[in-house]
This record gives C-alpha cells, structure tokens and sequence, in this order.
C-alpha cells in the first residue's frame, strides 16, 4: 500500500474520531449519515480539492457542497483538520450561538461553499456552480455529495437531468449509498436500485465504489476527472455509521443520542 | 415605439439586454416560460448566459442560486404562481437564508392571468414572498418605473421578487419622476383620505380620487411598488395628515400590502382603513374587466371603500 493511500487513511481515522467526539459532546446527533463519510472528506479535502484555508474564498477554487446537509459534523471536523476552522470550535457543534449548526450553512462556516439542509437543493445549486463555472472557462471542478434518502427527491433527478443534458464534465457527486433512511431500510420506503442504471440513463459517467476504500476513491475521482462531455456519479456502498460500535450497520443511527461512555469508548476502540 | 405604447415585457426584454451588454455578471435562469416573458431575445443574443432548465422551477432557483454563489446575478422568470407557491421552500432556503443575489420574476400577477385561469392566477405570490426575511417585493406600474427601477433590483443586496405585468400598463409616470425602491410615491396629495396602491391598482386608484374629488372628497393617492420593505414613514404620513387609509391591490387582501399597512398602524398609530382586493378565493378563467368587477378591484370599490374608511373617522 503506498504512502499517500496510508496517510488518507490515517486522516480518515482522525475525520471519524473527531467526528464521534464532537457530536458525542454534545449528546445527540446525525452520526450514522456523518460517519460514512470519513473516507471520500479524506481524500477530497487532503488530495482532490484545490482549495487554500489561508485563503477560504479564492475564486477559482473548486467547491464541495454536501447537499446530505445533515453529514455537517463531518464537515466541521474535516475543516478543523485542514485548519480552516480552529479545532476548539468543534465543541461548539449545534450549541447556541454556534457557527456549526446542525446543516452547513455558508454564511456561519468559513470554507463551506453552499448553504443546504432541504434535500435535494443542495444538488441543484451544485449544478448552477458547474454552469457558471462553465460560463466564466473556469479551470476548476465542483464536487458535491448527496444521500441514498436523498435520492428520492424528485428535485435530485431535476439537477441529474439537467447536468446531462448540458455535459457538465466539471462536476463530480458522490451517492452515500449506506441503503438505509430514517424510517428503515431504503429498499423497504422507497427502493433506489438500479441506482447505477438510473445515472447513466440520465447521460451520467458512474462508476460504483466501496466508499470506505482510499484506493478505490482517489480511482474513481481520477477517471471522472478525465470523463469528458459527461458529469460523474461515484456511488459509494457505505456502511451507516461506520466505525462506531454503539451505531454502526444500524437503521436506528440517522439522529441518535450518544453518551459520553459511548463517545469516549468508540474513540478509543478506534484507535 | 415610445416607452408608454409598449408591452412591460418588451420594456423588462430591453432592460435585460442594456443592462447584459455592461455587467457581464447578468444571467438568466429559465424554466420553459421564454416565449410568454419575450426573454427569447435575450437567449438569441446571449445563449451562453441563458440557462433553460425545462419544465422544473424548483431547479431553476436553485440552479440559480448556485451561479449567485459563484457572483452571477441571475433573473428567474415563470408565473407568479410557480415562482412562489411551487417553489417556496427553494426560494426560502437556498436564495433567501442563503441570502444569495437572485432576482425572481414572476409574470402575469393576479386577475392578470385572465384566461390561463384559476391554477395560473396566483392571489397569493406576494403574502407567500412577504413571509421569507429578507425579501424584497416589488411590483412596477409602468414601463418609465420598471427602466428606472432595473439597475436598483441589480445592485440591492439579497433576494428581490418583482410581479411584472406581461402586457401594456396604464401609462402613469414620466421621466422626470424620482425613483427609490422602497420609497413609496405620492402620486396625489389630499386631505380626506389616503388610496395606496401598486400594480394595475395604481390607475383605479387615481380615477377613483378623480370621482371622489367630484363628490368633494379630497384623496391622496400613493404608489407602494415596494410592498416589502414597507415604507412606514409615508404610511405613518398619509394616516396622519388625512386619517382615513385605503390599500388597494390586485391580489388576495390577505397578506400583502393591505396586512402590511393595518399592521404598521395597529401597532403605531391606528387608523380607520378599508382593504381592497381579493377576498379570499381562487382565481378564476376570465378577462381583466370581467374578473376586476367581478373581485372589486375596480375604482367604484375603491370610491366605496374610501367612504367607509371616512365614515369610521367619526
């Protein structure tokens, strides 16, 4: 295994600690939906963004939008880690007065590129970027991240149809396939497969990844970025809440109290 | 063709590409509605800043509001109804808690959709907006105001929603008229009572101080194009230099600029006032006269209103 994929990994570890810690401080939170995503917030923000926390709004930086905007606790501690925001901060999460509220907000979070919370707007927005980014001949690529729950909005498949249609090959999303949604498992509420047929029938690149895999992340990120006249779907078989032992592979894990023998015991079993 | 002989969104189609020609930030975000705003010109003349996102309005304000966040300034065009009601919970969050530049248009306001009928005759567009912090509303009377208010609605900070009429208005202002969005104009002084109004109201309204004055009532008439934010100062004004308040507007009373005044006056100054518009129903398939008569929109309502609004001063 190389280096690079060793150090992603070690970063992956510290997204999820930091992440269990955060929400597990405050007592209650998004875990299960946070924690599938240490691995591809490793690998965009320590490999693939080119983005500067020196310099949070540089205009030709590419952009992250996560529009599963409740995946937010992941986010803060991802940006604390690359020192966008100060690593105290993370205490704070969804506390009064806090700049980290529970769905990433644009205006409150230094280095967060799109307000969302709604499902499915986030998605749209990302698409909009992708145009003006097009417009302007800008050399840079928006990523955006949405959920397997999320899918079901209709508003999903309005942006997908859309990205298509007008080739967008700057812009790569990510599907949290993780297969399960608040009131059980995904298949049972509202079924999602073929969900890979349903891309590419869209005018979408897919290619499908285990999205706890560094090298099968960086290598489907690194054929999308040479996909050209199509934008790209990574969909990413994820486990909810992955890493956790109180949560993990668990329906119940989408909003769920965490003690602090819980917190602590998870942060330590991880090593 | 001089500006008061032409159809508001030929004048709104002008502006647009004037204004394109000079700030390269200037984008529109369309949804299958080109050909009813006349927006089409705009799409032959710049194809790449014109983004038709098809039959999806919810996409098309957030797609809008993605470009707004990368320092476009986009112009969203549908009816009233899909630009408010359709499409509330996009334009609530991702443009105005988001508080990203969009300017939202919503075309063919209240009995205006005459034929398209009850399910594109929005009453309700402008209380939907009015709820969302930080939206501007506003709605032009003619074409001399829609050309003097465009570069306002580009440079305000945050998001607008103006109604535009599609057809031709009622010719009301002249050049020489001073224009502020948020600054509510007073068209006619008077004493008796005060008739504010916006849209196609603005004309009722003035022929009705016209057979007021023939009764020997004196009305002063203000134009509120900005329904949000209200201008309180001239509200506060016209109540107390006349005691008597009438709203008169081609929407539902409930919501919009007839709330917004009784509320500014309950809470600082009360004033006996009479709220024209539409009473709390649907809209209806039928022409403009028709449906104004039939809603009490008309200047006779307003004359009947005004009335009642005196009486109650005793």
């Amino acid at each position: 295994m190389n280096h690079k994929v060793q150090e992603l990994q070690a970063r992956a570890k510290e997204i999820r600690k930091l992440t269990i810690e955060s929400i597990g401080k405050l007592g209650i939170g998004h875990i299960g939906g946070s924690l599938t995503l240490s691995e591809v917030l490793a690998v965009l923000y320590f490999d693939t963004l080119r983005i500067d926390p020196k310099n949070p709004k540089m205009e030709n930086r590419d952009r992250f939008i996560l529009s599963k905007g409740h995946g937010g606790p992941a986010v803060y501690a991802t940006l604390a880690l690359k020192g966008f925001i100060d690593m105290d901060e993370l205490d704070t999460l969804n506390k009064l007065n806090t700049n980290l509220p529970s769905h990433c907000d644009m205006n409150k979070t230094t280095g967060v590129d799109m307000t969302v919370g709604s499902l499915g707007q986030g998605f749209s927005a990302a698409v909009g970027m992708a145009v003006a980014a097009k417009l302007d001949k800008k050399d840079l690529y928006v990523y955006a991240i949405i959920g397997d729950g999320e899918s079901q909005e209709g508003q999903i498949w309005e942006a997908a149809m859309l990205a298509g249609s007008r080739k967008l090959d700057n812009l790569i999303a990510f599907t949290d396939y993780n297969k399960m949604q608040i009131d059980g498992y995904c298949k049972d509420v509202n079924g999602l497969d073929p969900l890979d047929k349903k891309w590419e029938a869209f005018g979408w690149d897919v290619h499908v990844v285990d999205g706890h895999d560094i090298t099968e992340l960086l290598d489907a990120i690194q054929k999308s970025q040479n996909t050209k006249e199509k934008p790209s779907m990574i969909i990413m078989n994820t486990i909810k809440g992955k890493g956790a032992y109180f949560c993990e592979n668990q329906v119940g894990s989408h909003n769920m109290p965490v003690t602090e023998e819980m917190w602590k015991k998870a942060v330590e079993m991880l090593g | 063709m001089a500006l008061e002989n032409k159809e508001m969104r030929e004048v709104y189609a002008d502006l647009l590409l004037e204004y394109a020609a000079k700030d390269d930030r200037l984008v529109i975000v369309e949804a299958d509605l080109m050909k009813a705003v006349k927006t089409t010109i705009f799409g032959q003349t710049y194809p790449e800043r014109t983004i038709n996102v098809g039959v999806a309005e919810a996409n098309m304000i957030c797609v809008a509001a993605g470009m707004a966040a990368m320092g476009k300034v986009p112009f969203t065009h549908t009816f009233t109804p899909f630009a408010t009601r359709r499409c509330c919970d996009q334009v609530t969050l991702s443009v105005a808690y988001a508080g990203l530049h969009v300017k939202m248009v919503g075309s063919d306001p209240g009995v205006t959709a005459e034929l398209n009928g009850g399910t594109h005759m929005s009453m309700e567009d402008v209380a939907i907006m009015r709820n969302i912090p930080n939206m501007l509303i506003f709605e032009p009377t003619d074409g001399v105001q829609l050309r003097k208010a465009f570069p306002q609605i580009i440079d305000h900070e945050g998001p607008v929603y103006m109604r535009l009429l599609r057809l031709q208005p009622v010719s009301v202002f002249s050049e020489d008229d001073e224009f502020t969005l948020g600054k509510a104009i007073t068209l006619r002084e008077g004493k008796d009572v005060a008739i504010i109004a916006y849209g196609i109201m603005v004309s009722e309204a003035l022929e009705a101080a016209e057979i007021l004055k023939n009764e020997g009532i004196d009305a002063a008439v203000i134009n509120m194009h900005t329904i949000k934010p209200l201008d309180e100062e001239t509200v506060l004004k016209a109540a107390k230099e006349t005691g008597a308040i009438v709203t008169a507007e081609n929407h539902s009373i409930l919501n919009a600029l007839g709330s917004a005044v009784a509320e500014f006056l309950a809470e600082n100054y009360p004033t006996p006032m009479q709220r024209v518009g539409v009473r709390d129903h649907f809209g209806e398939v039928g022409k403009r006269e028709f449906l104004m008569e039939k809603y009490g929109l008309k200047a006779a309502d307003i004359v009947v209103a005004a009335k009642k609004a005196i009486e109650m001063k005793k």
